[in-house]
């Protein structure tokens, strides 16, 4: 038994073979991934001597990375999981786009902090001999719980579609089709274990929600701990938590107006649903220049004179630049974008997102370099600086790349819209009863 | 058990940079090179740094020795994830080589940016090279991995070694580090903070003793007499 849904053909249109197109495009993510990995395999040879690191910026563009992967993976939970919980039904079309965004973005953020490592194969002593006391430790629990729990979390609300593809698709080839038998783990779509599988998102959705906002909380922490100027503060972990998902929310966004746009799926992404994230983009953009203006202000009235060299460093110093464009790229443009010009406008929703998406990732920046260039003893060690060296922007770009590429792979394989989720009729829980009008269940 | 510290006379230091030479041949710290000192990189255990107050012609120039600070409330061996970095049981904050992983976040907890990352393999000249100090204590660190000065913890080894080869109570003053040693201008005491009787205890509570960045709580073992 499958549910019915009046899109099922459209949804299940992009799962074909892949095309010449394809093939190109995974030619060129592919291989500007292997370029960034010849590159870490360079730097874990020569030693890391190669990035732009030093005394004292001894965190760079990797840990920036780092950081921007694991607030882009608060996408996904953001919409499927606290949206589920508000009940909010808008969603559901938009879930599995989303939560994929955060299972692809997850491994590369740990990538990120590998490459950053200077004994990467001696990541095992975390497990051998961690300790709680670090907030490395913090990370390393909350990261991979949040990455453990979204992956059960995805593939059982993939479960169902799995068993449809199985059933649908029978012209794939033989190793795709075995695939999805394995994959679909022999579900047969009974009312009951549709009604199971809704009770176990639910229950999920709670913890997730917890996880989501420990795992940026910890993030932040990894500075927050320290005694450094401008990282010591009670906010950082809120509002390190706040980019995160704004940044996530706008990379939906993004996501969203490409596969509309390439899989033809208008009639199933329709502009409504973009009208509600607009909404949700302008209260995480007012609500970021509001900790914004909470933090520097704090800061600044205090006027206590190690944390003044660092903000005076953002605001008119060597860093003013990217201070002041990243206010304009995830505050001062977006929001102007997002109020006047992006209601049932796609186009400027995605103009808005692109330019959060680069700002949060400044802001990570900002947010990191500035406090390690000045540090306490600045007037005897001088000020610090930092250049990224082409090895860091090359293992960036193959990050990157590497998430594309295993978000366009998915997407040939597997229905990138929930087809039982947005379907108007479930198997029904009565065996023979008359068909009840049943809307898809939700956690409303 | 004795609680190791050092008190440094900035009267008495004239930056002759000795220490920082001693410290250097002692404990085998890479020569970085000119190119990547300038980048940050270079690794000195041991810096004495010019303290610069005032603008020309009103300048006060206040020359400031800096091994590591050995705080007592470490801010560094607290954020180690795989305890590399620890406090020992006299008070002197060493690195297992052996164990870290690299992550640097010590390094960027430490307030006075006293600890170093072995960005290459490490170099020495030719003429160098064959001066290193057989000690394998202070072997020579492989890339990936952080170092600091460690208050030379292998002379206080070999000290203990050496009393108990003579059948004699080690005694605190048989341990210097290099620095300590080596000081032209005698401005480096060494000793037990705990007894109360010791030279370095007595000047650590002297009116001219300060510590650096004290009010970050981090107590540190290294105290400066007030230079004037």
């Amino acid at each position: 038994m499958h549910p019915e849904n009046k899109h099922e053909k459209l949804i299940l249109k992009p799962i074909h073979r892949p095309t010449t197109s394809d093939r190109i495009l995974w030619f060129i993510l592919g291989g500007i991934f292997l370029l960034g990995l010849s590159a870490w395999v360079r730097q874990y040879v020569i030693g890391l001597g190669v990035t732009g690191l030093n005394r004292p910026v001894y965190w760079g563009v990797y840990i920036t990375n780092f950081v921007f992967f694991i607030g882009l993976a608060h996408s996904g939970t953001f919409i499927s999981a606290i949206l589920r919980i508000a009940g909010q039904g808008w969603r559901k079309p938009l879930t599995r786009a989303a939560e994929a965004i955060t299972l692809f973005s997850l491994p590369f953020g740990v990538a990120s902090i590998l490459a950053d490592m200077g004994r990467p194969e001696r990541v095992f002593n975390i497990i051998f001999f961690g300790r709680y006391q670090s907030p490395i430790l913090w990370d390393f629990t909350a990261v991979g719980l949040y990455f453990l729990s979204s992956i059960v979390f995805f593939y059982l609300s993939l479960l169902p579609d799995i068993a449809l593809c199985r059933d649908r698709l029978t012209n794939a080839p033989d190793w795709q089709r075995r695939m999805y038998e394995i994959l679909a783990l022999g579900w047969q779509g009974h009312p009951e274990q549709f009604h199971r599988l809704e009770k176990v998102l639910d229950g999920m959705a709670i913890f997730m929600t917890m996880l989501v906002v420990t795992v940026h909380t910890v993030v932040s922490w990894m500075f927050g701990m320290t005694l450094q100027p401008g990282w010591h503060t009670a906010l950082i972990g809120p509002f390190f938590l706040l980019g995160a998902i704004l940044s996530g929310t706008a990379a939906v966004v993004i996501a969203l107006a490409i596969l509309r746009k390439v899989y033809k799926l208008e009639e199933v992404l329709h502009i409504g649903l973009f009208n509600s994230i607009r909404k949700l983009l302008i209260t995480f953009t007012l609500g970021w220049i509001y900790m914004m203006i909470a933090e520097h202000l704090t800061i600044g009235y205090g006027n206590m004179k190690e944390e003044m060299v660092v903000l005076l460093d953002k605001f008119t110093g060597t860093y003013a630049t990217i201070f002041w464009s990243m206010a304009l790229l995830v505050f001062g443009l977006p929001v102007l974008i997002l109020i006047f010009k992006a209601k049932n406008n796609i186009g400027w929703m995605v103009t808005a997102s692109i330019l959060i998406n680069i700002g949060m990732w400044l802001e990570r920046y900002i947010v990191i370099i500035p406090s390690e260039v000045s540090p306490r003893l600045l007037p005897v060690m001088g000020q610090g600086i930092y250049l990224p060296t082409a090895t860091e922007w090359l293992i960036t770009a193959a990050w990157f790349a590497g998430m594309f590429l295993l978000y366009t792979t998915f997407t040939r394989f597997f229905p990138i819209i929930p087809i039982w989720e947005t379907a108007e009729h479930l198997p029904e829980i009565e065996p023979e009863g008359a068909r009840v009008a049943q809307t898809a269940p939700t956690g409303d | 058990m004795p609680r190791w510290g050092m008190v440094i006379d900035l009267d008495k230091c004239f930056a002759c940079q000795s220490c920082t030479a001693a410290c250097r041949m002692e404990n085998n710290t890479p020569i970085a090179g000119p190119d990547q000192a300038i980048l940050g990189r270079a690794i000195l255990w041991n810096e004495v740094l010019p303290f610069l107050e005032g603008e020309y012609p009103l300048v006060h120039a206040t020359m400031i020795p800096r091994p590591c600070m050995h705080c007592d409330n470490p801010p560094c061996t607290a954020v180690c994830p795989v305890r590399a970095t620890y406090k020992n049981e006299e008070g002197i904050v060493v690195v297992d080589y052996q164990r870290c992983i690299g992550c640097r976040m010590c390094t960027v907890a430490c307030p006075y940016a006293i600890r170093y990352f072995n960005w290459f393999p490490p170099e020495w000249p030719q003429a160098l090279k064959q001066h290193l100090n057989p000690d394998p204590e202070v072997a020579p660190r492989p890339k990936g991995v952080v170092e600091k000065c460690t208050f030379c913890i292998q002379r206080l080894h070999r000290a203990r070694e050496k009393a108990a080869a003579e059948g004699r109570t080690f005694q605190a003053t048989d341990y210097m580090p290099a620095c300590v040693q080596t000081c032209t201008g005698h401005a480096r005491y060494f000793g037990d903070l705990d007894d109360p009787n010791s030279l370095v205890s007595k000047l650590s509570h002297s009116p001219r003793a300060f510590r650096l960045l004290e009010e970050l709580g981090t107590e540190p073992k290294v105290y400066y007499l007030k230079q004037g």
